[in-house]
């Protein structure tokens, strides 16, 4: 999950702001890095008082799609109270930091494009962010970019957060290169944080398709050697794979790679594409139509789960999916970002599905979403009385 | 702007990795990569292979992605190699997992293929010494393997109960201080089955494992006994050890005698009539007494591996229809074709699984090899007798030539035949059977019925998984047990 963003409709300060990141509260605020929002106009307005403000003298006015901000939500707001970014809804349970937009891969389908430019401001801020989050936080993700192009920077984010969220489950991802190199792979083991685990994608079985999918060569040797010093190191690690042009049809292929030579990893996730950033602008050469896969992530994914590793289905719409593997299915399509056609309204298995992504809906889904009808599914057989045929 | 990656492959030499192969009679040819991945090729694919010139990327990248050949100087593959290699190898240094107590040749059955020579229930000289067990069970704990499985054997154990109490109290006094798994099994016939046997079941964790030939009167025909009530009494024990201990604490085998023959279909009934999901279809053992009779009740390999593959079509029948039945035979041979997994099974291993993977610790105090090093011992060739618990000392039992010259000429991974054949990580080397029927614990591949047998199980598993969908995903299951 990115950061939302947005331009306020109007601020009313006294003077620029001091600090960047607000939590907001109900009532009165408690410390001076708390916001109230309201009672201006509900919902829209964010009165902003610093300690020894008076009551609502400095106002921002916030744009309409940012009104379901709540009570315990944190956002960061530039200076002149122009500028506002949500970074923590505590209600979601898919919190993700933005770390960095710069990364050494230049995937295909990437959501997040990455960009030349530093912007270690932003680990500066997240390590600001983890300050403020309540320490019973269940989850929370580390994105980018890349965020091990900081380096010993990012074990030193991951060490704060080890120490203000004991309790929380941690998720980096990462492209796994830089873990390639045996003194960063052990400096982040020394984290030792049993609630952190490392994403990282895997996008061929060997180097030619891997390293055309991220557009980076030599990535793929150092992506797999990075999982082995990981797994050497007894860090967690899941591996994900998106499900794209190229891939979809080795997915079988992959899926028997990570079987038979990294069964140790704790987790796969088989992931559809999301259609943002690069995906779209490279439509032609990412999009498949998940119908034409079907076959084929039915099949891998059931040879996972027989290798004994935990595996998921992710961003897929269950009309398109192996009714076998329905049970692995995640709707994991955050609740701001999913959405569904008319034809979904009739669908009997709507509320288990996790739905379409917005930006798929503009710009392109499968021509096979379908509404089920659940009554046409056949009991599944038996698997403890023995039943003669 | 970026210059655009294609997806060819990075430029630059190919060379092969190490890979065997074997011709099929359609023309394809299978390949099988150090570790045993396997994939089919066409017979150009093949030549292309063989040449290294691989034109087709999507070629290139199957036989990359299996560690078949690699870029010059690449150094992952063989990363990747090494790995899985060492973890199939992991087992090795765990040594002796397996401790096989024979507490007496006492049996009340009369079974035509019995691999033991019998001896009738009041000879009590042929029962195990307290002194004898204890001294088997100090052998037993000087393997360094975590895991210890005590299996009794016969005879008929239950025939000497006091014996297997023994040994059974004893281990796990002895394991309060040492910590490893302990696992203790009873073979048995299940025809003297008591409720003093259940109690010490119940109370001590114990397994049983039975024999069920299949359907009453085949069962009856090959295994009698006074009364000819063999099969009703075994089925009234697993019955009665379900009822107490619980559904999975009892096990059947069953040995295909000629009797069984054009039978399989009503064997694999009766196994699952009796609620068992688990059946090992496996040959007669040329064995001692079995071995003797093999002129009046033997047959040949040829048709045992008819026997298995209409019995294979059976199972893989059922569970389309939702019976999950198992060949067990064949769930071990697929777990070395598609994983790393090390499996615990000792007569299919290399090197071979005697003394390293199982010892025999007979009623007098003789330690053998393996079961049936111990049968042939009772017919005279003590081959595969490693010494005496009275006057050896485990170093002497488990350093002696008796043990390492069977297991270094036997290894598969040096073996004539062996070492260049596409099944050998799937395979074993059974130097007591090539002891028993040639006389040299190598044997001639070529005239080895255990060959036979293990390469038509080979073929048959991969032409199913090649071509059919769902036996493929079946196979993956059976592997993951």
């Amino acid at each position: 999950m990115t950061s939302l963003r947005g331009r306020t409709l109007a601020a009313t300060l006294d003077r620029p702001l001091t600090r960047e990141l607000w939590r907001l509260v109900d009532a009165q605020p408690a410390s001076p890095d708390e916001a109230v929002i309201g009672p201006d106009r509900i919902g829209e307005t964010l009165n902003v008082r610093r300690s020894a403000d008076g009551p609502a003298s400095n106002a921002i006015v916030l744009p309409a799609h940012l009104d379901y901000l709540a009570a315990g939500d944190i956002i960061a707001i530039a200076p002149a109270g122009t500028q506002v970014e949500v970074l923590w809804r505590r209600r979601s349970p898919h919190n993700s930091i933005l770390l960095t937009e710069r990364c050494d891969n230049y995937c295909l389908m990437c959501s997040q494009p990455p960009k030349e430019r530093d912007d270690s401001g932003l680990l500066r801020r997240a390590a600001a962010l983890i300050r403020m989050l309540p320490p019973n936080a269940p989850e929370l993700g580390f994105t980018g970019g890349e965020p091990t192009l900081y380096g010993g920077g990012l074990v030193a984010l991951l060490r704060t957060a080890t120490q203000c969220l004991p309790d929380t489950e941690l998720h980096l991802l990462s492209n796994g290169r830089r873990f390639a190199d045996p003194d960063f792979a052990a400096e982040y083991a020394t984290v030792n944080n049993p609630r952190l685990m490392v994403g990282i994608p895997v996008f061929g079985a060997e180097s030619s398709l891997h390293d055309y999918v991220v557009q980076a060569r030599g990535a793929f040797d150092e992506t797999i050697t990075g999982i082995l010093a990981l797994a050497r190191l007894r860090q967690r690690v899941e591996v994900r794979v998106v499900l794209q042009k190229h891939t979809a049809p080795a997915i079988v292929e992959i899926a028997e790679f990570i079987a038979r030579n990294l069964p140790f990893v704790e987790k796969v996730a088989l992931m559809g594409l999301e259609m943002t950033g690069l995906a779209r602008a490279n439509l032609a050469d990412v999009w498949i139509d998940p119908y034409d896969y079907l076959g084929d992530l039915a099949e891998a994914a059931q040879l996972l789960k027989h290798a004994g590793v935990r595996t998921n289905i992710y961003n897929h719409q269950l009309c398109v999916l192996d009714r076998r593997v329905w049970p692995l299915a995640v709707r994991s399509i955050s609740d701001w970002k999913n959405e569904f056609l008319p034809e979904c309204m009739s669908c009997s298995v709507r509320e288990d599905c996790g739905g379409l992504f917005a930006s798929s809906v503009k710009h392109r889904y499968s021509d096979h979403i379908t509404p089920i009808f659940q009554s046409a599914i056949p009991a599944p057989p038996s698997s403890s009385a023995f039943s003669r045929p | 702007m970026r210059q655009r990656l294609t997806l060819e492959p990075a430029p630059g030499p190919l060379e092969h990795l190490p890979f065997r192969f074997e011709r099929w009679a359609d023309g394809r040819v299978l390949v099988t990569n150090m570790v045993g991945e396997h994939v089919f090729l066409s017979g150009e694919e093949f030549v292309a292979l063989a040449e290294l010139r691989i034109e087709d990327p999507a070629l290139h990248r199957r036989l990359r992605a299996k560690h078949i050949i690699r870029q010059r100087g690449e150094k992952l593959p063989v990363e990747l190699l090494a790995l899985k290699y060492q973890t199939q190898h992991h087992r090795l240094a765990d040594f002796t997992g397996l401790h096989m107590f024979v507490v007496t040749l006492r049996c009340e059955h009369s079974c035509n293929y019995c691999q033991v020579s019998r001896r009738t229930v009041n000879r009590t000289e042929f029962d195990m010494s307290p002194d004898t067990a204890r001294a088997a069970v100090d052998a037993a704990f000087r393997s360094p393997s975590p895991q210890l499985k005590f299996e009794f054997q016969g005879g008929e154990p239950l025939l000497n109960m006091e014996i297997v109490q023994l040994v059974t109290e004893e281990a796990q006094r002895r394991n309060a201080t040492e910590g490893r798994r302990l696992a203790f099994v009873i073979a048995s016939n299940l025809a003297l089955l008591d409720d003093d046997v259940l109690d010490f079941a119940d109370k001590h964790d114990v397994y049983f494992s039975t024999s069920l030939d299949g359907p009453q009167e085949l069962h009856n025909r090959n295994r009698p006994r006074p009364g000819r009530d063999s099969w009703e009494r075994a089925i009234s024990g697993v019955a009665r050890i379900r009822e107490r201990l619980g559904h999975h604490r009892v096990s059947a085998l069953m040995t295909t005698t000629a009797a069984s023959l054009g039978r399989v279909r009503d064997i694999i009934d009766c196994y699952l009539e009796q609620g068992f999901r688990d059946v090992f279809l496996r040959p007669l053992s040329p064995y001692g007494f079995a071995l003797r009779q093999r002129q009046r009740r033997g047959y040949d390999m040829t048709a045992w591996i008819d026997f298995y593959t209409e019995g294979m079509d059976y199972i893989l029948e059922l569970n389309a229809q939702g019976v999950p039945v198992v060949e067990t035979y064949s769930a071990l041979v697929l777990k070395k074709m598609l994983t790393n997994a090390p499996h615990g099974y000792v007569d299919l291993t290399s090197p071979a699984g005697i003394g390293i993977g199982a010892l025999v610790y007979n009623y007098d105090g003789a330690v053998y090899a393996s079961d049936e090093g111990r049968m042939l011992a009772e017919n005279g060739d003590t081959t595969f007798r490693l010494g005496h618990l009275a006057h050896d000392s485990y170093e002497t039992l488990m350093t002696g030539a008796a043990l390492l010259d069977p297991l270094e000429e036997s290894y598969t991974g040096s073996a004539p035949q062996c070492s260049d054949c596409a099944f050998e990580r799937w395979c074993g080397a059974d130097p007591v059977f090539h002891h028993a029927t040639v006389g040299d614990p190598l044997g001639r591949k070529p005239e080895s019925a255990f060959c036979r047998r293990n390469t038509a199980v080979f073929r048959y598993l991969l032409d199913r998984y090649a071509v059919d969908p769902r036996a493929r995903e079946i196979f993956r299951a059976w592997a993951a047990r």
